[in-house]
């Protein structure tokens, strides 16, 4: 369609205008679920196992508190499944046999005193009688404890290309390793809350901190045994997710409902600090072990992969981070000859869930550590190795996928190292080491690097399962409102939608409204992850705005171009006249897109983001302390529509993945965390992070063909900085010190262990 | 027990537990709910409000101890309800709000470091911020929106065209 006169001229897109939401923000008026003000509520708590795993046989509430006065709630008040409905049903929402992870909920406490909820939740006892349990991911797969299923696999697949045990067979040069990531905490700063109404006229209704309304709204569903109508989720301004709040708040949010349907009152659930830590989801830990074939110039001929997951107590998402995570495991390298044998494993930690990269940060971390590794065999620098293996358009990915992405790496590549100044780092910071060395001082500095790719969108055919829908409606006073269940969680949703919706109509900010996702008020456009916002569903939002105008100028009320004035007009008229101003749009596959879910061949992604990122570091063999000095983030993630929005999502990305690498380490014991407070879980600080160069190239936008698969030639960007920084800081790190730095977190306790080991 | 203090500029007295936080005084007592609970530890400085203009992390004070004294949350910052202060304006524009859970006590550390050093260097600003965690941004557009609040004046003239009027158009 074309555009308005004015906007061939100045489109939005591109510019960077203050967030919609930011007036809110910046002044401490926007609402968070903890400052909502719910007149006569009542207070919730949770009695959690503190024992791994076990059969429940009682439960004793002493004395101390007015237990009359409470409101108490076990699995036996469920009124329809005792189940957290996601992708299968084996999750409890309060465990009434059978515990299987510490922390488990087993009693629900209500009282409108929120001291005296505290000291009933110590005053409640469970008596659990203790079963063997297994906390560790490979002796899971032994299965000797079997703690899920028959054989404790919460999913398994494999990806098979050629031949690999023949290229292996024949390859001149053979390289193996093995790598391993831990535990990570989103650590949102808003820890996750919900208040929840319930009538027996209306049913239930929850606010909350959330990603994805409709998640909450099935869950809640199947729990109450309610048609769809009767349960009404509203999301609240939402401090930060990363994943965290993808599906915990569907957990959450049925146990403030439950509360609130037992005493006919509202019931707010907030979790303080250390209770988020404790129970909610975290990044998967994860263990690959990978062989490799070479020829002497470096070649890949063959690469064996064995990814896994430790996915806790119960299947949560586990199954679709395993297939993000394995479908990542080659990188953004070609290869004729891979297997990729991916398996997700039970185990009594609490269940792990999704975390920004959604398994890609621990395959990615693998691959980009073996090649790191393979160069270092070698001789061959890291840069100059996976420029020999890069992936180029119309070349196969493991899963068959014909690489149709405008790309060029080798020339991602040199402006990375341009930009970082890499090959002279490279030479001089060896010879600093060196000096350093014989002179007996400590300071090593490194420079290392990861080029990697992040599929944009749901993996496979789920984006098709999910078929999104978008409404777009206009007042007679030519309010435009966009109606999706997207959240606005900081990564600037609101502002990005308005701005598609002003690139095709032609309306100032002010005459866009982005409804608040409340599923009474919003179409099922799918959950806020999977770097698909912006992507599959501002695509909706482009093409429903596109059949609104379609609409107005149909009916003659609008011209080619008009002032925002005649449009408020055309849409009185419209309204006068008895029509309905409202358009839905729901996703489409675009042709061309294959993909098998049982044998995962096929187009796995309908596009990709590409990326090279370089660290600089300072390591000091006294206290054994990492210092990232500098880092370059640079990507082609097709056009960028809000550029301030996108650099500070890679920042953010950077120093989450920063965190990941040096910092951020879950310690275990028994399956329950030891150290979940922000005082001994340590995430950067401002003191930390490295100054953080951004660029984003645009290449198929340059070359005239922008990217097909969003607006405007738009990718996903979101999850997209958190695969490759904490494998760049590791590559660092070893060109510092020498050590290989194949397992993060690399604290300084690590890292020592790791050189004294080395000597 | 009854607490006397003065909040943003007004008188406030309320009934509250001995052991009360400042920070539980001020959101639910006094129905200013700018002023978030990140940690209630003093890790995150989500709570951080000026106390007779020394910044502090208000879960970590007891309410009883700050009995007359001046209190100032981001309620307080903005000069009216049509204007920003410069360092709201600037993080506005710079991008230095995401999720903005950590943006008042954000703000409230930005305006205390540039009392302090009115054209900070950027190791002023990362020391000044030491103590506020963010987890969305990186933090370096937030250094950007300090440093870039530094050069404008102090107290915007009403003339101005503000982030606050372009938010809106």
């Amino acid at each position: 369609m074309k555009q308005p006169h004015e906007l061939r001229e100045a489109s939005v897109i591109g510019t960077s205008p203050p967030r919609k939401e930011g007036v809110a923000k910046v002044t401490g008026k926007a609402v968070y679920i903890d400052d909502l003000p719910v007149a006569g509520a009542l207070y919730g708590v949770t009695v959690r196992s503190r024992v791994a795993r076990g059969h429940l046989r009682g439960i004793t509430y002493h004395p101390g508190v007015p237990w009359e006065d409470f409101h108490v709630v076990t699995a036996a008040d469920i009124p329809g499944e005792n189940t957290i409905a996601l992708l299968e049903k084996d999750q409890p929402c309060l465990a009434d046999q059978r515990i299987n992870h510490p922390e488990e909920a087993v009693v629900l406490l209500a009282h409108p005193d929120r001291e005296l909820c505290e000291r009933a939740r110590r005053l409640c006892e469970l008596h659990i009688e203790p079963l063997p349990t297994v906390f560790d991911l490979d002796e899971s797969l032994d299965g000797e404890v079997r703690v899920w299923g028959d054989d404790n696999i919460l999913k398994q697949f494999s990806i098979d290309k050629g031949n690999v045990a023949e290229a292996l067979a024949t390859a001149p040069i053979i390289v193996e390793g093995d790598y391993a990531t831990g535990a990570q905490e989103q650590l949102y700063i808003e820890p996750q809350g919900m208040v929840a109404l319930a009538s027996p006229k209306h049913g239930i209704t929850v606010w909350g901190s959330l990603q994805c309304p409709y998640y909450v709204h099935k869950a809640l569903a199947t729990l109450f045994g309610f048609p769809k109508e009767r349960v009404r989720i509203i999301q609240c301004e939402t401090g930060g997710g990363f994943g965290g709040k993808e599906e915990y708040p569907s957990m959450l949010a049925a146990h403030a409902a439950l509360l609130a349907w037992k005493a006919r009152r509202p019931v707010k659930m907030i979790y303080d600090r250390h209770e988020d830590m404790l129970a909610t989801t975290k990044r998967h830990p994860s263990r690959t072990r990978i062989r490799s074939g070479h020829d002497e110039s470096g070649k890949l001929l063959a690469l064996d992969i064995d990814f896994r997951l430790d996915g806790g107590a119960y299947m949560t998402l586990s199954p679709v981070v395993l297939s993000r995570g394995g479908l990542h495991a080659s990188g953004p390298y070609h290869c004729d000859h891979v297997r990729i044998r991916a398996r997700a494993a039970a185990t009594n930690h609490p269940p792990h869930g999704a975390f920004r990269g959604f398994g890609a940060p621990q395959s990615v971390f693998a691959i980009e550590r073996h090649l790191d590794k393979v160069a270092a065999q070698l001789g061959i620098d890291g840069a100059e190795l996976r420029r020999r293996n890069f992936l180029a358009p119309g070349q196969t990915m493991a899963t068959g996928q014909v690489v149709r992405d405008e790309i060029d790496l080798p020339e991602l590549l040199d402006r990375a190292l341009t930009m970082s100044d890499y090959a002279r780092k490279r030479t001089e910071f060896a010879r600093l080491n060196a000096e350093s060395a014989s002179r007996g001082t400590p300071i090593r500095k490194g420079i290392g690097l990861a080029s990697f790719m992040h599929g944009a969108g749901f993996t496979g055919s789920g984006e098709r399962y999910l078929a999104s829908v978008v409404a777009v409606d206009a007042t007679p006073q030519g309010t435009v409102r966009i109606r999706a269940s997207s959240t606005e969680i900081g990564q600037g949703k609101d502002t990005v939608f308005t701005q598609i919706a002003q690139d095709v109509l032609g309306l100032p900010s002010h005459m866009i409204e982005v409804v608040r996702p409340d599923t009474a008020e919003v179409p099922d456009s799918g959950p806020t992850v999977a770097s698909r916002t912006v992507m599959v569903v501002g695509k909706l939002v482009q093409s429903a705005c596109q059949e609104l105008r379609r609409k107005l100028s149909e009916g003659g009320l609008l011209g080619e171009s008009y002032t925002p004035t005649e449009f408020a007009s055309a849409c009185d008229i419209f309204h006068q006249l008895g029509g309905v101003l409202r358009v839905e749009s729901q996703y489409q596959q675009p042709t061309g897109i294959e993909w098998d879910d049982k044998t995962y061949k096929g187009d796995a992604y309908a596009t990709y983001a590409w990326a090279v990122y370089v660290a600089e570091v300072t390591v000091d063999l006294t206290t054994y302390e990492t210092r990232v000095d500098r880092f370059w983030a640079l990507q082609d993630a097709g056009k960028i529509i809000h550029p301030v929005m996108a650099a500070g999502q890679i920042e953010g990305g950077v120093a989450q993945g920063i965190g990941f690498a040096l910092y951020e380490k879950v310690v275990w014991k028994e399956g329950r965390m030891q150290n979940a407070q922000m005082t001994n879980y340590i995430m950067p600080t401002s003191l930390d992070v490295p100054d953080i160069l951004v660029e984003f190239d645009d290449r198929a936008t340059r070359l005239g063909t922008p990217a097909a698969h969003g607006p405007r030639g738009a990718k996903g960007i979101g999850e997209l900085p958190l695969d490759g920084s904490a494998p760049a800081v590791a590559s660092a790190v070893q060109h510092a010190t020498g050590v290989l730095c194949g397992a993060v977190p690399m604290t300084p306790e690590d890292l020592m262990q790791a050189l004294e080991a080395a000597r | 027990m009854r607490l006397t203090l003065t909040v943003n500029g007004i008188e406030r007295t309320c009934d509250v537990h001995p052991l009360a936080r400042l920070l539980d005084v001020l959101r639910r007592d006094l129905s200013l709910p700018g002023t978030k609970e990140g940690c209630g530890e003093g890790e995150c400085g989500a709570c951080s409000v000026f106390v007779d203009g020394k910044l502090v992390n208000s879960c970590l004070v007891p309410a009883m101890q700050v009995a007359g004294r001046d209190i100032q949350t981001i309620e307080g910052v903005a000069p009216s309800a049509e204007l920003l202060d410069r360092v709201q304006e600037a993080f506005l524009r710079h991008g230095g709000a995401q999720c903005g859970i950590c943006t008042p006590g954000m703000i409230l550390a930005a305006k205390a470091l540039l009392a302090e050093h009115p054209q900070p260097t950027m190791a002023q600003v990362r020391e000044g911020l030491g103590g506020n965690l963010c987890r969305c941004t990186g933090y370096t557009k937030i250094f950007e929106s300090v440093i870039a609040a530094a050069a404008l004046p102090a107290i915007p003239p009403s003339a101005q065209p503000s982030a606050l009027e372009e938010a809106k158009r």
